[in-house]
């Protein structure tokens, strides 16, 4: 857990950060979602120090951040940035075995936790270990550099803007491989960006910001259900905001009891993609499955709707 | 050009004939083949600073040598205008300067009258500007070829063997270089050390001075401008410039201080000469420095801080290695211009090759203008293959 306490921080006149406090559950999500210029980069940053609050503090499972030196409080925290920041001159294996090497991890362990994490984002070691960053693909270089942050097993990953550099597609593939991730290591999450969409699909909780303000900060339902302010309505989008809402809940979390016919849904669908599945075919209810193939119950069009609305 | 070269006509066949000559090979060859036909091969003195009696290639050489050093520069010729493939014009360009540098040699001995002593047969424009031309055709043939950095090195070692070895074999002892060499070997040596000396010695204090100067500039931009603006003043002012105004402070130095005036520093000598070098191979050591460090890719510091990389990790691990090229690069440049300028040191008592370069001038004799200035022009060019080769492998897979 991170408990962000009056963080403030002052540039001249302006304050980019004005007196944000927050309790960051652990084994969780979070996304800082905000406009360019709202500050979301420089509360992130003064979690791990990279930036020096102006006051205020950041308590890291009770432990006030500034009890030790920054540059050790960062090697146990996990740092992932757009346009992935890995180093050039070194290889692929190098770049992640860069904190355990700071931390004075033995050869051997250091080997296998290069190996495991290149196995996890799926690139084979004999293939890629050796090759330098400039050989990779645009996604294989972000992969890199979230296995790279995630290489000294770290409680917290922070992360700022990981995907702006990449294509829809393969944006698409990293923050499935990021969810994936964070439930297989369970580490807490802190993910800035400035893409609605984003935050709504990755984070269990949404903060957003504005000129250095924290707006709201909750469950990405009650954000759009109860919005706390004019801006936050705006940002979550009022054209869509039902669509975004259905986008929460997957169809495997209400589907009913019962066999009816229609169209066959994964039960990890959202019921938005099960109301686009059903208006495409016409059906009225979807028969939803699980991923073995057995049937798990339907889904009126309904109960879809009725989930489509405020509560 | 290709539509038009269909219908067999006289005017596009001489297109095509055309494009098959190579322009670089023609140019050198037409001013080779004029050098050769009207300049003279060799300079025939009474003794070494009397004007010289030209004397063609086959007015130098006994029948058969000059015909058979003909027929190698037609070749060359053939080849370096007709001939596309590098190997080849690699391979007869060093025949054609093995050629020319064995003709020199014999027509100096031939036209050296048995024990005659005072006589001198000088290399004349007729043979340097040939060479010259061969030299630019192998350069050029070397770059097409684009042989790996440890291969370059290895020919240029190759070469500077290859050139020891001839020198050593006695068989270019009649060409009034080698005479002016051997009167003077023992201080050729000693001057030979002293430039090399001078040259990297004050590298050396630039690079160990303006490393730490130039990361300084980076991270506090506040002082950028004036310490970049100063070393720009300095660049500016001429050498002979600088080395008068190092004597009044220097030379006070050493009335003041009897130990600096022990350990050699004076106003005129070595000690000014130094200081100079060292202030003109500042700007570009501190310049690249500066320019390397802001190469970086900042999301790579960003990312190195981020995870836990004290200030000296970063500096020592990323941008250092990163910037590296770069700043090799301006050493490169620092390298061969001091030694050009070592050269002028001689002017106030700093000794070096240039001593050789400015007696031959006062004496009007070029050939000890010769003896100082080969070897300088040698040694630059080796310096920068040596490090333009170092570069290349540095800056490998950093992209």
């Amino acid at each position: 857990m991170i408990t962000v306490e009056n963080l403030t921080k002052q540039y001249g006149a302006t304050r980019a950060v004005d007196d944000v406090s927050m309790q960051i559950p652990g084994n969780s999500i979070t996304v800082i979602v905000g406009t360019s210029g709202s500050g979301k980069s420089t509360l992130l940053r003064m979690i791990n120090r990279l930036i020096e609050p102006s006051a205020g503090r950041v308590l890291i499972e009770g432990k006030d951040t500034r009890s030790e030196p920054a540059h050790l409080l960062r090697r146990r925290i996990g740092y992932a940035i757009q346009g992935h920041g890995l180093f050039p001159h070194r290889t692929v294996e190098e770049n992640i075995a860069t904190v355990p090497r700071l931390l004075r991890w033995s050869a051997p362990r250091v080997r296998a936790r290069v190996e495991e994490l290149l196995r996890v984002f799926q690139l084979d070691p004999a293939q890629y270990a050796r090759a330098f960053p400039h050989e990779l693909s645009g996604g294989q270089q972000q992969r890199v550099g979230v296995a790279r942050a995630l290489a000294a097993e770290p409680a917290v990953l922070l992360m700022d803007e990981p995907f702006g550099a990449l294509d829809p597609i393969i944006r698409a593939k990293a923050q499935e491989d990021l969810l994936n991730i964070q439930r297989r290591f369970g580490t807490t999450v802190v993910l800035v960006t400035h893409d609605m969409d984003e935050a709504f699909h990755l984070g269990d909780r949404v903060a957003v910001m504005s000129q250095g303000r924290l707006l709201q900060y909750d469950r990405p339902a009650v954000l759009l259900t109860r919005p706390a302010d004019p801006f936050v309505s705006r940002m979550t989008g009022l054209a869509d905001r039902a669509m975004r809402l259905l986008s929460l809940t997957t169809a495997g979390e209400v589907a009913s009891p019962g066999e009816g016919g229609g169209p066959r849904v994964a039960a990890s669908a959202s019921l938005r993609e099960v109301l686009s599945e059903l208006l495409w075919s016409g059906a009225h209810a979807a028969l939803v499955v699980e991923a073995d193939g057995t049937v798990r119950g339907q889904l009126s069009l309904e109960t879809i709707l009725a989930h489509g609305r405020p509560r | 050009m290709l539509q038009s070269a269909q219908p067999q006509s006289p005017p596009s066949a001489s297109i095509a004939w055309a494009s098959r000559i190579d322009r670089l090979g023609a140019l050198l060859t037409l001013v080779g083949a004029a050098a050769v036909l009207w300049l003279p091969f060799v300079l025939v003195k009474a003794n070494r600073i009397v004007p010289g009696e030209p004397r063609a290639l086959w007015e130098a050489l006994p029948g058969l040598a000059a015909g058979g050093c003909t027929a190698v520069l037609l070749l060359s010729a053939l080849v370096a205008v007709l001939i596309r493939n590098a190997r080849i014009r690699l391979g007869v360009a060093l025949l054609a300067v093995v050629t020319v540098c064995l003709a020199v040699a014999a027509a100096a001995s031939a036209l050296t009258p048995a024990g005659n002593r005072v006589i001198r047969v000088a290399a004349g424009a007729g043979f340097w500007v040939p060479l010259v031309c061969l030299g630019l055709l192998c350069t050029d043939a070397i770059t097409r070829l684009r042989p790996a950095p440890a291969r370059r090195v290895l020919l240029l070692l190759a070469f500077l063997l290859a050139a020891v070895l001839a020198l050593a074999s006695g068989f270019f002892d009649h060409l009034s270089v080698m005479r002016e060499y051997a009167v003077n070997a023992e201080r050729f040596a000693a001057e030979l050390r002293q430039h090399g000396l001078l040259a990297l010695g004050s590298l050396g204090a630039a690079v160990i001075a303006g490393l730490p100067l130039g990361i300084l500039c980076h991270r506090v931009p506040r002082l950028r401008a004036g310490i970049l603006g100063t070393l720009n003043v300095i660049q500016t002012i001429p050498a002979i410039a600088l080395f008068g105004i190092m004597m009044a402070p220097l030379g006070a130095l050493a009335a003041a201080l009897p130990l600096a005036q022990r350990l050699g520093i004076r106003g005129i000598g070595a000690a000014p000469a130094a200081v100079a070098l060292f202030l003109y191979s500042l700007l570009p050591i501190v310049a690249n420095t500066v320019l390397g460090l802001k190469r970086v890719s900042q999301a790579a510091v960003d990312a190195a801080r981020g995870m836990g990389m004290t200030n000296a990790q970063v500096l020592w691990r990323i941008e250092l290695p990163l910037a590296l090229p770069v700043i090799l690069t301006g050493i490169r440049v620092v390298l061969v211009q001091n030694i050009g300028m070592v050269t002028v040191a001689a002017l106030i008592g700093g000794g070096g090759l240039g001593t050789f370069v400015f007696q031959g001038i006062g004496q009007t004799a070029i050939d000890l203008v010769l003896l100082g200035a080969i070897p300088i022009v040698v040694m630059a060019f080796s310096a920068a293959v040596l490090l333009d080769a170092l570069v290349e492998v540095l800056d490998r897979g950093k992209r």
